[in-house]
Formats: C-alpha cells, structure tokens, sequence
C-alpha cells in the first residue's frame, strides 16, 4: 500500500547527545488513519524520536514532513498548531483540581467553564471515554487520568496522535476501553504513533511497526503477520530464553499474613484493609494491580519500614511483625522495593555504600558497629558481575547507572543474601527484555533453592511467566489467591479491576 | 544564554576546588565593599587575612587563633552531624551558654575546695547541659513534629535570659561588689581551664576539639551510625528500608551537637572567658553554622574552615581598631563567605553550559 503522500514522513533524523547517538538516520512514514507502533527497548532512542516530533527535541540532522510540507516544530506549541498532540506517560495532572480546571490549564486560550464541560462531555460521549468533567483528578484511577490527558489531546482535533507507553497502568479492561477509542480515531482518519514494548498488544492494534535498536531502524513488519517471539528477537537482536523452572507450592509455609489492615498514613496513600496470605517454600506469589492500590504500602509491612502488631506477620510461625528491617534482615526476610532511586537506593551515594544499606547484616559488612569496606567493596563488585550492571566500577553513585542496571543492582544486592522470603515490586521496570529474563530467572532460581518469593508487578505477562500463585491487590484490599495455571485474561482482569471502573463508554459501541 | 546542566556525578575537583574559590571571591567583593567605605581594600583585605597569620604582632594572634577556633570547630563538628542527616539544630548557641552555666556553677558550688575532681565534674555537667537543652527540640520534634529549626533557636533566646540571670543574680560573685558576673574562675586553680604552654593560647578545649574533629571522622566514615547519618540526610526513604530508626537517629544528633557546644562553652567559660558573664556569648554557636557549611559538612574541612573564620574574627577585630571598619562591615564580610561558597557549590553538581537562546 503506497501512498501518494504520507501524513507524516520522516528522513535520516540523526540526534546525538554527549557520548550516546539517540537516533541515527531514523526514517519511517505514518499513513493517515493507521496506527504505527515504534518498538524498541529502553535506550533504543523511541523517547527522543517522538520527541522531535513533538517540538521538544531539534534533530542534528535530517527532515520530517506533515502533508507533504516541511515540518520542524521549535516547541511543543508549534507541533500542536500544526495537528500533532501527545500524552505522555507520566501525566502532568494537578491532584487537587478537578478534571475541567486541568484540561483548561493546558489550554492558550480557555473557553469558559460550561462550553468546556460541554465540549469534554462530548468528546468523551464520542469516543467511549466516560469522564466527569466535575470530578477531581486526585480522586481518579490511573486510567481516568489517562482519559483526561487523551482529551485533553482530542479536543486539539489532532491529526497525528502520539501514545507513550498508554497500557503500562491499566488493567485489561481499561486496555480493551483505550483500544476501541484509538480504532475509532484511526477509522476517522487520525494517524496514531503507538510506543510500547507490550508486544501482543502491538500484534493487535498497529498496522506497521518499525522496530528500533541503538537508535537505529532494525526492522519494519506488520505487527499481526509476526508471532511476538519475532518482535521480541527484532527488539533485542537476540534469541530470548524464556525462564523455565519446577514449580512448587507443596512446601511448607515460611511467610503467612494474617488480618492485615492500616490506615493511610497520608492523604493520597492507601489503607490496606484485612490483607491476609501465605507463601510456602519454593512459591512464587505474584501480586497484580495497578499502581497505588497499596502495593508500597504492602511491601512497607513486609519489609519491616512498617511495623505492625507482631502476630500479623509471621515467619515460620514466629511473629515478626513487630521487628524493624534489620531484625528481619537477620531473620532473611528481605525486599526490593519499586522506587530505585530514594528508596532501595541512595541516590547520592557509591554502589559499594548502597551495598553496605541491605547487605551489612547477612553478608557480614560490619563489626561491633564498625564497617568493613573492603567486604561492601568486594560484595558491590560480586553483584556487578553476577547481574551485569554495566558500570565502571563499584566506586561510582547510584544515580549515575541508567535505570536498568540499576535495577538489577537492587535486585541482585536482595538475591545474593540468599533470602528465605524476598518481597519484589516491579522487580523489572525499566529494565530491557534480556536483562529482564535474567532477574525473573534469578528469581525462579531462587524459588527452586527453596526461598518464598512474593513479586508485585503491574506487568501481568511476568506474573503469569513467574508465578505459581497470584492474587490481587485493589485499593488496599488482596483478593483470594489462586493458582496462576488456568488462570485467564478474563479471570484475572476481574480480579485486578474489582467492581471498579469497568464501564465501557456508550458511544463505543 | 547560561544553562545549568546537572553532573551525572558530582565533580571531585570541584568539591575541593569550591571552598578556596569562595574565599577569594569574598575578598574581592569584600575588597569593593570596603572601598566603597572609604578604605582601602588591598590594606584592609592584608590586615584581616595576612596580618594575624605574618604580620608583625602575629606571636599573640596566632594564639589567639586557635582559641578562637577551638569552640567554632567543636561546635560545628557536632551541627555537621546533624546537617548531615537532615537534623537543624540552629541553637548551638543556646547549647553552648547553658553548657558553660552548668559547668561554671558546678564549678562555683565546689569554690573555695581543691581537688583533681573538680574540673573533670565540671567538663561532664557543661557536657550534660548543653546535651538536656538540645534534647528539648530534639524531643518536640521525635514527639510533636515541630520544627526543630524554630524550636533550636528561640531557645538560643531562652538561655540568653537564663544567662544574664546568673550573671546578675544566681551566680553572681558574692565579692564582686555588686559588679554583674560570677567570681572567676581563672583564679580558682581546681575549676579552671588554663593555658597548656604559656603564651600559646593552648588550652584542654583546643585539644577537646582535635578529638572531636577525630571522633566524627571515624564515626562518619567508619562506623554504622555515621553511614546511617549520611543515609538518612540523602535519602531518607532509603535510610528507613535499610533499617534507620529516625527518631533515635535526630535525638542522637541533637545529643551529640548539643553536648559538644555545651563542652565548648565550659571550656570557655573556665579559660579565656573566665566568668560567667551578661556578655559572655559571641555567637560561637551561631557563627560555627557558616564554619560547618564552609568546611563541608566534614570534619577535616571544619578544622580548616573554623581556623579560616577564626582568621576573620581576629583580623577584622584588627581592622576595626585599627583601620576604623566598622563591626557590621565585618560581620557582612563574614557572611559573604557562607553566601559565595553555597553560590559556587552549584558547580560541584552542575556544569554551566553557554547556549543559544532556544529553551
């Protein structure tokens, strides 16, 4: 399917930064009324492509048209006059406002309350996006939030959409919502730019993909003719093991939850609320939810940062619940939580002195109070070998590593203490597909040598690859868990959403 | 246009290379301000920098500087702790009068007995006394949550009252006819903190603050509560996941800060001061804050940055009795020490980068 003039076309975009070329010659075209899905592991340069498109970026070299014209936006304003809109995966929504007040705030130049509301309505009515305009966005799922950033594009009218990442924070219902609207536009003509690694997601929506890599164009293909094994293999340029072990839940219990509730302990926290599980020797609980249902809050209690009557946590029938994190350290309780930087580790601080934060109970880094640091020194080293964090060498800080070997230094620092229970959240975010497989499979090693392992993760596809058992865990409350085998999309979409916002728009239909 | 573009790490050379940077760019803005107060800068600049160190009545500053700088490190070892850990403990001058009138009245309560255990009693109540008054924020806020900046500095305004009282009153010397001030305790040979070496200046307080500076070195590099102090000031989420209790960790702060500055004040009081007096705080406690931040929040860089201060105290003294500068000019002069190296620290996490007018 040739056609005569692309809506968007792109020609040997080149963008370097210092000491890394994001986009080298980089070209593709965008048809209106198709959906391009731009494919590419962390660092393969998807951010900084879409990026000039929208005006935030200038290339060093190369040329993009719209209809045929040159294009070259200097700002986002310019690309937005100029038909192109984007939402962005991390959204810029002000909690305290209500859904009209931050669409307005977007605007150069609002119409008054009501004519908004209207409008808002309207376009929400059009394209099976429910939205109360009155509604504030605090008070929100994330899902919502991301309606009112897709309206809030919509109501520009856009010819080129721009998607970041959208599914990353929706159950499958609201995937399934999101899709039917990005149809919609696309059979009115609206050309849509598709970024995501979620490959069966591409097979079903994208008519065209280009596949990046180093910020290179690897590969182009048509999404529905390619298994995603072969997307995946594009995308890393190598063969992909998927992790395999025996599975076991016949050990005995080693972890065990009981009546778990807490308040929040600010406003936009979540209360957990009669929260109760066990884990056995060689399990891996996965937990599934989106984002802010209680899953730090969980890990909080699990990891000691939030103590608890002592009964409600316990290990191998001692309660713990009580003990602080090094008590349970010392006991091989041990956790990784989500937020790399801040939280499991110190930004500003060397990897040896981020080993020291976990490691100097089980591995021995201090005595009588004082620290070895020849021994935090070495077992930094020992991480970065086993789990390949490329860095220079364990002297450097934290927050000079990329997110991904970040990561597997976190992950890895928790594993090679060889816990007896490990707590994970998003134990691979960010992290690219091969480095990935290698933390899931440290992960399931780890089950086989008889550790319990809970992982919480908004990535569905890992908990079913990993799991043994999974619940989940919505707004504070943790469903009944099931055995992951036999479980089906449909099964576990019910379980994740509850009775919570699983309404699909009148105007889909 | 000026860009600001943040380091992937923090550059070394500049960390070290900020501090010398700030000091010579106060003497030039320092230099135009004293010119524009009709003095002449290049003078007035030697007279604070070079004459105490070189000059000719250099043999009794540069005694003078160690005493003065004794009580500035002292204190600001023990506030960098805290600053390290994100604890503010602003009322280090609070801690230090109420350190030296428990140690004094200790001492003045044995007056007119001898013994060798006096002094030592008097070293552990100024100790106790500055720790008590530095646990009162530090105890509002592990309870209460209120803000120990607040609560640590009107307390400074607290011990001031307390002071004057003891001088006019509860501690006032019985044979001063009628003088304010308590009797003094240079000349109480069993209460009091004498010269070490004649005419050096070198006193036990001088020798307490080379162990203190000590003390925080290996505390902060070498022991689990040091690194739990530079944890919980650099990210205080990470500090509580490796196990940081931060209550015990903001009271042992203030406990630390607050005994060392009421260590200082009895030294003080018992040596150079010799009585307790109205006046008897010169802001020590206030002026170590700038000496902590001047020498980085680590304790080889305090003992530096408090005799550098010191060097300012004694030199501008100097330059105002004998250029005729006045107290103000210096203590701005002081304070554009503080003000330059923060502005020049930017350089030590960002690098500047000149760029055409695009945002």
């Amino acid at each position: 399917m040739t056609k005569a003039t692309p809506l968007l076309l792109i020609e040997g975009l080149t963008k370097a930064y210092p000491g890394v070329v994001a986009n080298k010659d980089v070209s593709f075209s965008i048809g209106a009324g198709k959906v391009h899905a731009l494919l590419g592991e962390n660092g393969a340069g998807k951010s900084t492509l879409v990026k000039t498109i929208y005006g935030l970026v200038r290339p060093d070299a190369g040329s993009m048209r719209l209809h045929g014209e040159p294009y070259a936006p200097a700002d986002p304003n310019a690309a937005r006059a100029a038909g192109v809109a984007m939402v962005f995966q991390h959204f810029s929504l002000f909690d305290a406002l209500d859904v009209a007040e931050n669409i307005a705030l977007g605007m150069q130049d609002p119409p008054p309350r009501s004519t908004l509301a209207a409008k808002i309505r309207e376009v929400s009515q059009t394209y099976g996006l429910p939205l109360d305009p009155g509604r504030t966005v605090g008070d929100l799922s994330a899902g919502e939030r991301q309606r009112v950033e897709i309206i809030r594009c919509l109501l520009q009218a856009p010819k080129l959409l721009i998607m970041d990442e959208p599914t990353s924070v929706l159950t499958p219902q609201e995937v399934e919502i999101l899709f039917r609207t990005l149809r919609k536009l696309a059979s009115e003509g609206t050309a849509i730019l598709y970024i995501s690694h979620k490959l069966e997601e591409i097979r079903g929506l994208c008519d065209s993909a280009t596949v990046l890599r180093l910020g290179e164009v690897v590969d182009t293909c048509t999404p529905s003719e390619v298994s995603a094994r072969d997307l995946a293999e594009m995308m890393v340029g190598q063969t992909l093991i998927t992790p395999t072990r025996v599975g076991g839940t016949d050990g005995a219990v080693v972890l065990e939850v009981t009546g778990l509730s807490l308040p929040a302990s600010t406003n936009f926290g979540t209360s957990l609320k009669e929260i109760g599980f066990q884990v056995r020797a060689g399990e891996v609980l996965g937990i599934g939810g989106v984002a802010g249902n209680g899953q730090d809050e969980l890990l909080a209690v699990l990891s000691g940062e939030t103590v608890t009557d002592a009964d409600t946590v316990r290990m191998n029938s001692q309660p713990i619940g009580a003990m602080g994190p090094v008590e349970r350290r010392r006991l091989g309780v041990l956790a990784a939580p989500e937020e790399r930087l801040g939280h499991a580790a110190a930004p500003d601080l060397s990897l040896t002195e981020n080993a020291m934060l976990t490691g100097a109970q089980r591995r021995g880094l201090t005595r009588n109070g004082f620290l070895n640091w020849t021994k935090a020194r070495a077992f930094a080293t020992e991480i970065i070998e086993a789990f390949d964090v490329r860095t220079p060498g364990p002297g450097h800080v934290a927050r000079s590593l990329s997110g991904g070997n970040l990561q597997k230094f976190v992950i890895g620092r928790e594993i090679l203490q060889d816990p007896q229970v490990l707590v994970v959240n998003q134990p691979t975010w960010g992290v690219d597909a091969s480095a990935a497989a290698a933390i899931r499979q440290a992960l399931l090693d780890l089950a086989t040598k008889g550790a319990a392992i809970i992982v919480i993760s908004q990535d569905l596809d890992e908990l079913m690859e990993i799991s043994d058992t999974f619940a989940a865990l919505n707004e504070g409350r943790l469903s009944s868990p099931r055995p992951a085998a036999g479980l089906s999309v449909e099964d576990i979409g019910l379980m994740l959403g509850g009775a919570h916002d699983l309404e699909v728009g009148h105007g889909a239909a | 246009m000026i860009r600001l573009e943040k380091r992937p790490e923090p550059s070394r050379a500049w960390t070290w290379a900020t501090p010398p940077l700030a000091v010579v760019l106060t003497m030039i803005a320092g230099g135009v301000l004293f010119a524009f107060l009709g003095k002449d800068p290049v003078i007035a600049i030697k007279t604070i920098f070079w004459d105490p160190i070189l000059g000719e009545f250099a043999f009794y500053y540069r005694g003078q500087l160690l005493v003065k700088a004794a009580p500035l490190v002292m204190i600001a070892v023990g506030l960098a702790l805290g600053f390290r850990a994100g604890v503010w403990n602003i009322g280090a001058e609070g801690q230090y009068i109420i350190g030296a009138l428990c140690g004094g009245a200790v001492g003045l309560a044995f007056y007119p007995a001898e013994g060798w255990y006096i002094f030592p009693l008097m070293v552990i109540a100024g100790a106790l006394g500055g720790w008590a008054w530095a646990m009162i924020p530090g105890l509002l806020r592990t309870k209460f949550h209120t803000n120990e900046i607040l609560v640590s500095l009107l307390l400074v305004y607290v011990a001031e009252q307390l002071l004057a009282a003891s001088a006019l009153r509860w501690l006032k010397n019985p044979e001063g006819q009628g003088f304010p001030g308590s009797r003094n305790l240079a000349q109480y040979p069993a209460g009091s903190n004498p010269e070490l070496i004649a005419g050096t200046g070198m006193h036990l307080g001088i020798v307490a603050a080379f162990i203190a500076v000590i003390f925080a070195y290996v505390l902060l590099n070498r022991h689990m509560t040091g690194f739990h102090i530079r944890l919980a000031g650099q990210a205080p989420r990470a500090a509580r996941f490796s196990g940081v209790n931060p209550a015990r960790l903001v009271l042992f702060c203030f406990g630390v800060s607050g005994a060392l500055a009421g260590l200082a004040g009895l030294f003080e009081v018992a040596g150079p001061a010799g009585q307790i007096s109205i006046d008897f705080n010169t802001g020590y406690g206030f002026t170590a804050i700038i000496v902590a931040f001047l020498g980085r929040l680590h304790p080889v860089g305090i003992l530096l940055a408090g005799l550098l201060m010191a060097l300012t105290y004694i030199g501008g003294e100097a330059a105002q009795s004998t250029m005729g500068l006045p107290a103000a000019a210096i203590q701005a002069f002081q304070g554009m020490l503080l003000f330059f190296l923060l502005a020049v620290d930017v350089l030590t996490n960002y690098r500047v980068r000149l760029s055409r007018g695009q945002a």
